[in-house]
């Protein structure tokens, strides 16, 4: 897993389908595991196979497609709902993306993104229905997710739109650090704060 | 300043706030189970750390256990192991575990608030989205991921943006027939699974205060499926009296203090709000889900939105929605045949809906063709309900009271609804697959799941009580 996020140039997958909750991104039989490693294989497993069995894709679910790829996935409104699970977003990342752009995220799933390394990139509705429509006219068409500057370009057609993320994330991802270091380094902090002196 | 309840416990744990980023929130308890717990475990030992404050953690198995024949080793092989990873990594972490056989042992949201480890005012963190439940007491409690419950076990700190605030008010008396499950599904079908992103929920109103502790816990629990970043109800005499006198609960001198404490902990009259939803209650009535999320919900004399009212944006994924659930736009949900019928989860599965689905069943028998799983949330519930004598009624009514866990809920365990089935489930999500794959979930009241268990079909409770 890449422990770092500058930017990133690249095809992108379109998955056009609003409330994508985390059952649906990694089934729940499939968190029995006690590692981080390998759930990119059971990805969308449920809207991938028939029956779970994989030698039967279902050819119309676009992870299927080998149209589409790229370190890019571009989801619809509400994207990761429901269950904590982090699995989800360790799939995605073991899957091959860097980043996930929508309109809207469910909050949990967000937050557990960024502490991968797996950057969500929130759009306005209008601007993902021009990524969308993009892909549609041309699946080869590249996207620059471009953290530094802050902007997601169509590289097509030039459109651009920021986004928003904190100074202290960003420097984390840019840099590979890890809010867990930084909190450890406030243990006298935090035991101040346990024991304060009246 | 005027102060909701809100900012009142979060001011209070701020260790600090980063510049251009979020607070460090100091968590008061955290609570663990064997799913999200072993990767943080693993990341501990691999940075040669032990958990910084391990008093202040707690953990049972819930997700992966089986419901029969608990006191046999675990069949699965991956779920056995993971419960045996928890139960290695507690030992070796000094944490107290109430693992299976235990008699504390149980649904993670069930036995906080059973054992008053959950307490108003404090901030409470679990690997798990219903952690939410615990919000019910009046204090903040985030479902966290694994990195998540990493960072809370080296620092006992998260770190965290701080949501926005909304206020959703419940007024007025509800209807017969009505109980917290359908004010829940009812806001959600307002406001949708994606309505309260974002924030932090304060539930409230004159129907709210009126609800008992376990009622209040079903509407905090499903604060998640609105997107909510957690749910909360002031603490008021209703709280306080469900607290005193449980295991953990403070005593003597140390309650009268924490109970001064907690008496301070209501939204102040002027205080503000970023979004405030008002709700009639007397324009709620007994909810169902038809679709595959917990907003795709109408009351049981509605019927399945006709593709008329539904936006054009969203067709696309209320087409798929109903062609998994099997059901046309437009028909009428009453009716709907059910073949499973599921009591139990973190949402519906305490002493309180035992008693409700045993009152309703007393002396009926279930429909023939359907298979009825009542799941009690914890070793002390089940106790309770065979001390009653609940667990009789259950019996003669043909169903199944099984061992305590997640169960049917989330389709992990052995415990799952098979492919096509319908299944009125007192669980909190109907998304695709979630009770098992291609399974079909009708999520409703225990109330409104009892009926359907002597009917074999989706019903209207008060219909069914002007006729009998």
């Amino acid at each position: 897993m890449s422990k770092q996020i500058n930017t990133i140039n690249s095809t992108a997958v379109p998955l056009n389908m609003e409330n994508v909750d985390t059952d649906q991104i990694i089934p729940a039989r499939f968190l029995k595991a006690t590692s981080r490693d390998g759930f990119g294989k059971n990805l969308f497993r449920d809207w991938r196979y028939e029956q779970d069995d994989e030698s039967r894709p279902k050819k119309d679910f676009v992870l299927n497609n080998p149209t589409y790829k790229g370190s890019i996935l571009v989801a619809a409104k509400n994207f990761g709902c429901g269950s904590s699970r982090e699995h989800a977003a360790w799939a995605i990342k073991d899957a091959g993306f860097d980043v996930v752009v929508s309109s809207f995220f469910a909050d949990i799933f967000k937050n557990n993104s960024l502490n991968n390394f797996l950057l969500p990139v929130t759009v306005s509705e209008g601007f993902l229905q021009k990524i969308f429509t993009a892909i549609e006219k041309d699946p080869a068409t590249t996207l620059e997710v471009n953290l530094p500057g802050q902007f997601i370009r169509i590289n097509s057609t030039g459109e651009q739109e920021s986004f928003d993320i904190n100074s202290y994330k960003k420097t984390c991802l840019l840099n590979g650090y890890d809010d867990i270091d930084y909190l450890l380094s406030m243990r006298t902090e935090i035991e101040q704060f346990e024991n304060p002196v009246h | 300043m005027a102060k909701t309840l809100f900012e009142k416990i979060w001011e209070k744990h701020v260790v600090k706030t980063i510049e251009d980023g979020p607070s460090v929130l100091y968590i008061d308890k955290h609570f663990i189970h064997e799913v999200t717990s072993p990767q943080a475990f693993n990341g501990l030992n691999k940075r040669g750390i032990k958990v910084f404050r391990p008093q202040q953690v707690v953990a049972t198995a819930d997700h992966n256990v089986p419901t029969l024949n608990q006191h046999l080793p675990i069949k699965e092989e991956l779920s056995r192991l993971q419960v045996e990873a928890l139960k290695k990594n507690c030992a070796e972490h000094g944490i107290e575990l109430y693992g299976l056989g235990h008699p504390f042992q149980g649904i993670v949201h069930v036995i906080g608030p059973e054992l008053g480890i959950t307490q108003p005012g404090m901030t409470i963190v679990c690997g798990d989205s219903h952690t939410s439940t615990h919000g019910a007491f009046g204090s903040i409690a985030f479902g966290i991921g694994t990195s998540e419950v990493e960072m809370v076990m080296a620092t006992q700190c998260l770190m965290q943006s701080r949501p926005k605030l909304m206020r959703i008010n419940v007024e007025g008396k509800l209807n017969d027939g009505v109980v917290s499950k359908d004010i829940v599904l009812y806001i959600l079908s307002k406001i949708s699974a994606s309505g309260a992103t974002g924030f932090a929920v304060e539930f409230a109103g004159s129907a709210i205060r009126s609800l008992s502790m376990e009622a209040r816990m079903t509407i905090c629990n499903m604060s998640i499926e609105m997107g909510a970043r957690c749910g909360m109800i002031a603490p008021d005499v209703i709280t306080f009296d469900y607290i005193k006198g449980r295991k953990f609960a403070p005593e003597g001198k140390e309650w009268e203090e924490k109970l001064a404490y907690w008496k301070t902990l209501y939204t102040d009259a002027d205080a503000v709000f970023d979004k405030e939803v008002n709700i009639n209650a007397a324009d709620i009535e007994p909810m169902i889900t038809y679709g595959t999320n917990p907003g795709m919900g109408v009351g049981v004399t509605g019927h399945v939105p006709s593709l008329t009212e539904i936006d054009e944006k969203e067709k696309p994924s209320f087409e798929k929605s109903l062609a998994y659930m099997g059901l046309q736009p437009g028909t009428g949900i009453k009716g709907q045949k059910v073949d499973y019928v599921f009591i139990g989860s973190c949402t519906n599965s305490r002493i309180e809906d035992l008693r409700m689905v045993a009152s309703f069943v007393k002396g009926k028998r279930k429909a023939s063709d359907v298979e009825v799983w009542i799941v009690p949330g914890s070793k002390q519930v089940e106790k309770q309900a065979i001390e009653e004598g609940i667990d009789k009624i259950f019996e003669e009514a043909g169903f199944q009271l099984r061992q305590p866990g997640c169960s049917a809920c989330l389709g992990m365990n052995e415990d799952k609804i098979p492919a096509g089935k319908y299944c009125i489930s007192t669980s909190n999500r109907n998304f695709e697959g979630r009770q098992g794959q291609n399974a079909r979930t009708f999520l409703a009241s225990p109330l409104t799941a009892a009926l359907a268990a002597i009917t074999g079909e989706v019903g209207d409770v008060r219909e069914y009580w002007n006729k009998n």
